[in-house]
């Protein structure tokens, strides 16, 4: 067996490229997910967004337009129930987020010609991968980046002490729809080959993992997206040789990692993942 | 005694003083009843105000409001421009599995003007100044997690001071601390406020922290009673504050608070 065979296949270059660079931008902009617990938070906007994929494909509208601007009204409408109160914000997200969820599959049901990019949707896919998703994944990494630099001290004080940060002159409200904002741009150009189902999974493993290995927040945003775009090589060799969606195989890498890290680490690591989260 | 009635105020600034912060009729409300109610309240430059009084008073509100991260729902607070304050939250609140070394907590605090991630050599130059300063040199690329109690405390004052404030504002400094750190934090920020900085804090500390202070002030939803320890702390002001019968006691020249449970009986 080649390992390299499928590199003579220009749908895999480019499923490769997407993969490496979703699995980095995953663990860039996992760090904080994690550290601000918004675990949560991105699981349900991937499956809301999964109610604006479905209705994209059922209505040929191009997928980054209406998958995306889906996304960004149920941020909206999550910010708004959660506002009210009456209800928190994360009763507020099941229940937005599901009910788009619900829609996406009965779309899917209603619309049969549509299910196999619904499926693609879901679980991942390098089929569909073409040279508009390289360029968009391109775009978003580029972004990520350029955020991260030019913002890290404002976004770092606003994650770890919000409180004073607001009082020393970060605009922490600022700070945080910000990354709202990323959080959705990362999942919207990843989801191709990730899945909506397994995307979540991704903004976690690879920032816990590199949690375990620093205590420091510099080398923590350096380590997560190595581990990340390693993991999305990987597992996008393995998706092709074993014939299995390369979401999972990616998610199988990603926790194989964690895992050996996990034991390597002993006690320190566990102590540092364990108390993710927690004062 | 010096209360609010009086309309007097032992120990207030000379009229020469300039005020950093005036908090003129304010009063707050988070939708239900009201935490605080009509405060006047001048944090004058060079000032040590301690803010005592029982859980759910409104000290931290008042707080809040001291440093604008609160609007009151009546009232005004006028600030001095360009006046530089720094906060200094109780180290319960603190994050302390959150990746980051003590180099880069300090940093945080001049992060407003600056967009380069690593820190300048002058930067670098300050952080260790402040942190020697503060007897935490070599330190820095610590873990938070990694320091003393006492070492914790002085971290984030050192972020605080780092910012080289006008106004240093401290919530509970000495709350789940060990009694060596209280002296340490007592014995710093009177050195601060000797060296002309502004210190405003609260504190449920009474003897430990409250009755160290020049200035305090006493506050149940309401304003009751604000001056030197020897005038406010009276038996009067204590039960109007705390709603419980207290003892003022001196001992060695110190005042001593005590609960006096049997008073009613």
């Amino acid at each position: 067996m080649n390992l390299f065979e499928p590199f003579q296949f220009a749908f895999f270059r480019n499923g490769i490229i997407v993969a490496v660079l979703a699995g980095a931008i995953c663990g860039l902009i996992g760090v904080y997910v994690v550290l601000r617990q918004m675990s949560y938070i991105g699981h349900g906007l991937s499956h809301s967004i999964f109610g604006g994929a479905a209705a994209s494909a059922v209505l040929s509208v191009n997928f980054y337009l209406g998958a995306g601007l889906w996304g960004l009204l149920s941020a909206l409408m999550i910010g708004r129930v959660a506002r009210r109160g009456k209800i928190g914000s994360d009763a507020a997200i099941g229940v937005i987020t599901t009910a788009s969820f619900a829609m996406g599959l009965a779309l899917s049901n209603l619309f049969g010609q549509a299910k196999r990019s619904i499926d693609a949707v879901l679980f991942g896919s390098i089929l569909g991968v073409g040279g508009t998703d390289v360029i968009a994944v391109i775009g978003a990494g580029a972004l990520s980046v350029v955020v991260i630099y030019t913002c890290y001290r404002h976004l770092l004080f606003a994650t770890f002490d919000p409180e004073v940060a607001d009082v020393s002159g970060v605009n922490v409200a600022r700070m945080e729809a910000l990354l709202m904002l990323m959080l959705a741009i990362t999942i919207l150009f990843t989801m191709k080959v990730m899945g909506v189902l397994l995307i979540s999974a991704m903004l976690v493993t690879p920032a816990a993992t590199a949690r375990m290995m620093t205590n420091s927040f510099a080398r923590m945003l350096m380590i997560a997206p190595i581990i990340g775009a390693v993991c999305g090589f990987t597992g996008m060799l393995l998706s092709y040789h074993i014939d299995v969606s390369p979401g999972a195989t990616i998610i199988l890498m990603a926790s194989t990692v964690f895992l050996v890290v996990f034991t390597v680490t002993g006690s320190r690591g566990r102590r540092n993942v364990g108390g993710l989260g927690h004062h | 005694m010096t209360s609010i009635d009086d309309r007097t105020d032992v120990g207030a600034v000379t009229p020469s003083a300039r005020s950093l912060v005036e908090v003129v009729g304010v009063s707050h409300s988070y939708g239900g009843p009201v935490v605080l109610d009509h405060i006047h309240l001048s944090i004058e430059a060079g000032s040590f105000l301690g803010i005592i009084g029982p859980s759910g008073s409104g000290k931290t509100t008042l707080l809040r409001i001291i440093l604008g991260s609160l609007s009151p729902t009546i009232g005004t607070v006028e600030r001095e421009p360009d006046r530089r304050v720094a906060y200094v939250p109780q180290v319960e609140t603190v994050n302390w599995n959150f990746p980051i070394t003590v180099s880069e907590v300090v940093l945080m605090s001049r992060s407003s003007s600056i967009r380069r991630p690593w820190a300048t050599a002058s930067e670098r130059h300050d952080v260790s100044a402040v942190l020697e300063q503060l007897g935490l040199a070599g330190l820095g690329g610590r873990h938070i997690r990694e320091l003393s109690g006492g070492q914790q405390q002085r971290v984030f004052l050192a972020r605080a001071l780092h910012r080289r404030p006008d106004l240093l504002v401290l919530d509970e400094p000495t709350s789940g601390v060990d009694v060596r750190t209280r002296h340490e934090v007592v014995h710093l920020l009177t050195d601060l406020h000797r060296a002309g900085m502004a210190v405003v804090l609260t504190t449920h500390d009474i003897n430990g922290l409250a009755t160290h202070l020049p200035k305090i002030a006493c506050v149940n939803r309401e304003l009751i009673a604000i001056g030197s320890p020897r005038d406010v702390l009276t038996p009067q002001v204590l039960e109007r504050t705390y709603g419980a019968p207290m003892e003022v006691l001196e001992h060695g020249g110190l005042l001593l608070v005590t609960d006096t449970p049997l008073a009613t009986s």
